[in-house]
């Protein structure tokens, strides 16, 4: 609800926001450029301010001071009438004081579109849409963090969506300013808002006199030129006529003859207000306000366009709206870390709709088997993260699902997706199949698996499961494969040939993209060191992913691939020459770089993990202490990377190198380094430092208990340093 | 006592549009503007008797209440008073065009002392009340008269 308002209503209004945007935010620079060129302020009474401008212009008829403080009196210079800003100081006039063409001109767009009444009420309707996109946006943000407790930490995700949320949280508090004040305006302009007293009634009584000094008149001294709004000189012969004084307190009439206050009305509540929330919304007396509103302006054509991308791009893989869960007759739950499974849950989801099923499709963790009111079967998806832990969208399954009693005609199926090449393959759903047994629920088919996304072995578990509800369907998974971009290789360095362990550093020239493409979202993906590059080998359509030693920035794409034996894409990697090419894609993994900011990194990695480990220390130009231990087999067959690294070192990208090697005389491993260096490691860690690890597993699982023991005499640990995003790992 | 009549007067001559009729005649007021380089100026047309005392209004040219206060001539002698102005209210007059209303004014208006005021204002530029005072003559009909600010040429026409 709250979302397809927020789209709705930014799709149409966007066109008409980004104008008024673009035209404020221009309008912002005005009241800064004026700040600039002010004449110093006086603090003197608007007795002798009145006293100086009369004695340069003795013809003057209106005193002005604008919220900024500038002074604009008006008089005439011999019949022609005359405007000019006022140095408070002489009364001299110093420059014009009307408002330029342009900047009328700008005025006239933000707030009227040049349609007067008719476009002022169009652009308030802009504000309005304004202020809903802000609010509802903002509960997008909160359930995007995952609760407003997160709202203010660091946004996750990639791309479009990414950027549309940094940049409408920064912009947020300035927009929400703008519109609502901008409403208020609108309101006080049609009258709207109720009147306030205005000015006294005339004086029917005047002295008849004329020519008081201006400099006795006891209101005049009695009122600094901070309080002024304007002061009217009476008309040259009129001995009626009287002077006429507006200030933020209220409006006066004084005799022109005795200086005697004739009336006086206090200024209205509602005309403070809009006079305070005129300068808020202009920056007229408020300029430093005014630019971050600009600045916060810019935002919206940003937040448009990321908006239409995000749209436009949740639009191209349909989804099937899901049936209510108390409405469901087949629960179907998904446990997904980087959101493949999905896939096959539409897959089953579509198959199953078509056979007039209905079928609720929820994450793990919304596992709440109360709202099943008509729930006849449960199917759970569920995929491992890392070493047989949840995935993302699971959080909290276990210790729900374990607390839970088994629903009485409520069978469960289990559905396992994973890599054989990992020890703990498909181990999270393991333990819910086990857990599912001991708590005595009952089977609807048996636990199964599915291994790197294998079509075939979906549609096996599909073809028993139809056959178990008595339907006749047929699961047909294709993995969607993302674009991909045909990549030539320029240059290659190869190592380990001599030890029957060929590792080779790969450098690609990126497709050159025109503007229009990039405009159009059609260029090659940003990528920085530590995403994934994701290699469709020939003879599959499944991607292979290698950590990326370069970033957008570098202009190539450089991977450091070692050969698996019988590895089907490594093997052709390997086998490149300069002038072939690859078909990838660029996947982000923004857990795995260095933070921003400037705090130490501890960089370990062992064999071709050295590769996103040197596209870190390739970028990081801001002098921040980097400190790199990584571990090889021989210095002269695998030095990875040695020639960069040694200047990288002379010109402080990287603070230290320490190198492992396990066939030397003195055969050592990276985590025999770590241990020696254990109190360095300490107090970088203990200075907010992160540390970054990638290579093999088993490496990883190495380094991991080495740093257990550092950091226990720290009296830190790696859950609390993982939890915070200081420990990353990359393994393979 | 005397307002009161004009008043009666006026309205019964504006409502009145029956030709023949010898205490009215139509007079039309002919104001064009100067090239000023703003927004559309606000106009107030109004009347004072040989006394200088307001006596009516005739247009206002501009619609929202809250700038009257810049015709301060006008809303000096009404207090700001939008109930004078009920029904002859038009839109603010951009620079380099003119104005042409058609009132019908009463001749005893005419040769007797009383005078036609203008006064304009423009946002964000100076006030310019009593912009056109001109004595309501026979003589005077179809002669220019120029303003000091924001008004080129006035002419009233019987």
């Amino acid at each position: 609800m709250n979302r397809s308002l927020h789209r709705w209503f930014g799709l149409i209004a966007a066109a008409l926001l980004t104008v008024l945007a673009l035209s404020g935010a221009l309008l912002s620079i005005f009241p800064a450029a004026e700040a600039l060129t002010m004449p110093a302020a006086q603090r003197v009474s608007v007795a002798e301010l009145a006293a100086r401008v009369r004695a340069a212009e003795p013809t003057v008829e209106q005193i002005r001071r604008a919220p900024s403080g500038q002074i604009t009196a008006y008089y005439y210079e011999g019949d022609q009438p005359a405007s000019a800003v006022i140095d408070s100081a002489t009364g001299m006039p110093v420059g014009s004081g009307e408002t330029s063409a342009l900047e009328r001109w700008l005025i006239n767009l933000h707030r009227s579109l040049f349609l007067d009444d008719t476009g002022r009420l169009i652009a308030a309707g802009g504000a309005a849409t304004m202020l809903a996109l802000a609010i509802s946006g903002l509960f997008l943000t909160a359930r995007r963090a995952g609760g407003w407790r997160f709202v203010l930490k660091s946004v996750r995700g990639t791309g479009d969506g990414r950027l549309h949320a940094v940049v409408s949280r920064l912009a947020l508090p300035g927009l929400f300013l703008s519109a609502l004040t901008a409403l208020w305006m609108t309101a006080a302009v049609f009258g709207v808002l109720p009147e306030g007293a205005g000015a006294p009634a005339f004086p029917a009584d005047v002295s008849g006199n004329t020519g008081v000094a201006l400099t006795s008149v006891p209101l005049f001294r009695e009122t600094p030129v901070d309080d002024l709004l304007s002061l009217n000189f009476p008309a040259t012969g009129d001995a009626t006529d009287v002077f006429t004084l507006k200030t933020a307190r209220g409006e006066a009439y004084i005799d022109q003859g005795s200086g005697a206050l004739l009336a006086w009305s206090d200024a209205g509540w509602v005309d403070t207000v809009t006079r305070l929330i005129t300068m808020l919304h202009t920056g007229h007396g408020l300029a430093w306000l005014g630019l971050i509103l600009g600045f916060s302006a810019l935002a919206v054509p940003v937040l448009g366009w990321t908006g239409l991308w995000v749209w436009l791009s949740g639009r191209r893989d349909p989804k099937l709206a899901s049936a209510a869960a108390s409405e469901a007759d087949t629960i179907l739950l998904v446990g997904s870390e980087s959101g493949t499974t999905w896939g096959f849950a539409n897959t089953l989801q579509t198959a199953l709709s078509a056979q007039g099923v209905r079928v609720y499709v929820g994450p793990m963790s919304k596992f709440e088997p109360g709202r099943w009111l008509k729930a006849r079967r449960v199917i759970l998806f569920a995929a491992t993260y890392g070493d047989g832990t949840a995935p993302a969208s699971a959080k909290g399954f276990i210790e729900r699902f374990g607390g839970a009693h088994a629903s009485a005609g409520l069978p469960l199926a289990v559905l396992g997706f994973g890599d054989r090449s990992f020890p703990a393959f498909c181990g999270f759903a393991a333990e819910v199949a086990r857990i599912a047994k001991d708590k005595g629920w009952a089977s609807l088919i048996p636990f199964d698996t599915v291994d790197r996304q294998s079509p075939q072995d979906f549609a096996r578990w599909g073809r028993r499961l139809a056959e178990t509800l008595g339907l006749d369907f047929e699961l047909n998974h294709q993995p969607t494969v993302p674009n991909t971009w045909r990549l030539p290789l320029i240059s290659r360095r190869d190592y380990g040939a001599s030890i029957q362990a060929t590792t080779a550093i790969l450098r690609f020239a990126l497709p050159k993209t025109s503007l229009w493409q990039r405009l159009a979202g059609k260029a090659f993906p940003r990528f920085e060191a530590g995403d994934l590059v994701g290699i469709v080998p020939q003879g599959s359509d499944l991607p292979r992913f290698y950590s990326l030693a370069s970033g957008l920035k570098d202009g190539f794409l450089e991977i450091c691939v070692r050969e698996q034996v019988g590895g089907l894409c490594s093997s052709q990697l390997i086998a490149l020459k300069p002038g072939d090419t690859i078909a990838a894609f660029v996947r982000p993994n923004p857990s795995f770089r260095p933070a921003r900011g400037g705090k130490p990194v501890i960089l370990i990695g062992a064999g071709a993990g050295i590769g996103p480990l040197a596209g870190f220390a390739r970028r990081n130009r801001a002098g921040r202490a980097m400190h790199l231990y990584f571990g090889t087999r021989h210095p002269t067959s695998d030095a990875f990377y040695a020639e960069e690294l040694s200047h990288w070192k002379k010109d402080g990208r990287l603070t230290s190198v320490s190198t492992a090697f396990s066939r030397t005389a003195s055969p050592a491993y990276v985590q025999d380094i770590l241990r020696e260096d254990a109190e360095r490691i300490g107090k970088l860690i203990a200075a907010g430092g992160q540390v970054l690890i990638c290579g093999s597993r088993d490496m990883a699982a190495a380094v991991a208990a080495v740093l257990a023991d550092i950091l226990a005499t720290q009296g830190f640990n790696l859950t609390r340093l993982k939890a915070d995003g200081r420990y990353a790992e990359d393994v393979y | 006592m005397r307002m009161k009549s004009f008043l009666a007067m006026l309205a019964v001559t504006t409502a009145l549009t029956v030709p023949g009729l010898a205490m009215a005649r139509e007079v039309t007021l002919t104001t064009s503007m100067r090239n000023y380089g703003g927004d559309g100026a606000y106009l107030a047309y109004y009347v004072t008797d040989a006394q200088n005392k307001y006596v009516g209004s005739l247009w206002m040219a501009g619609g929202k209440t809250r700038y009257y206060e810049h015709l301060s001539g006008w809303y000096r002698a009404t207090g700001g008073d939008t109930t004078q102005i009920n029904g002859i209210t038009g839109a603010s007059v951009g620079a380099g065009r003119s104005l042409k209303v058609t009132v019908d004014l009463a001749d005893t208006l005419f040769d007797a002392g009383y005078q036609l005021h203008i006064d304009s204002a423009v946002e964000d530029m100076r006030d310019s009340p009593n912009e056109i005072v001109v004595p309501l003559t026979s003589a005077g009909s179809g002669q220019k008269v120029k303003g000091t600010r924001y008004i080129a040429a006035f002419t009233y026409a019987r």
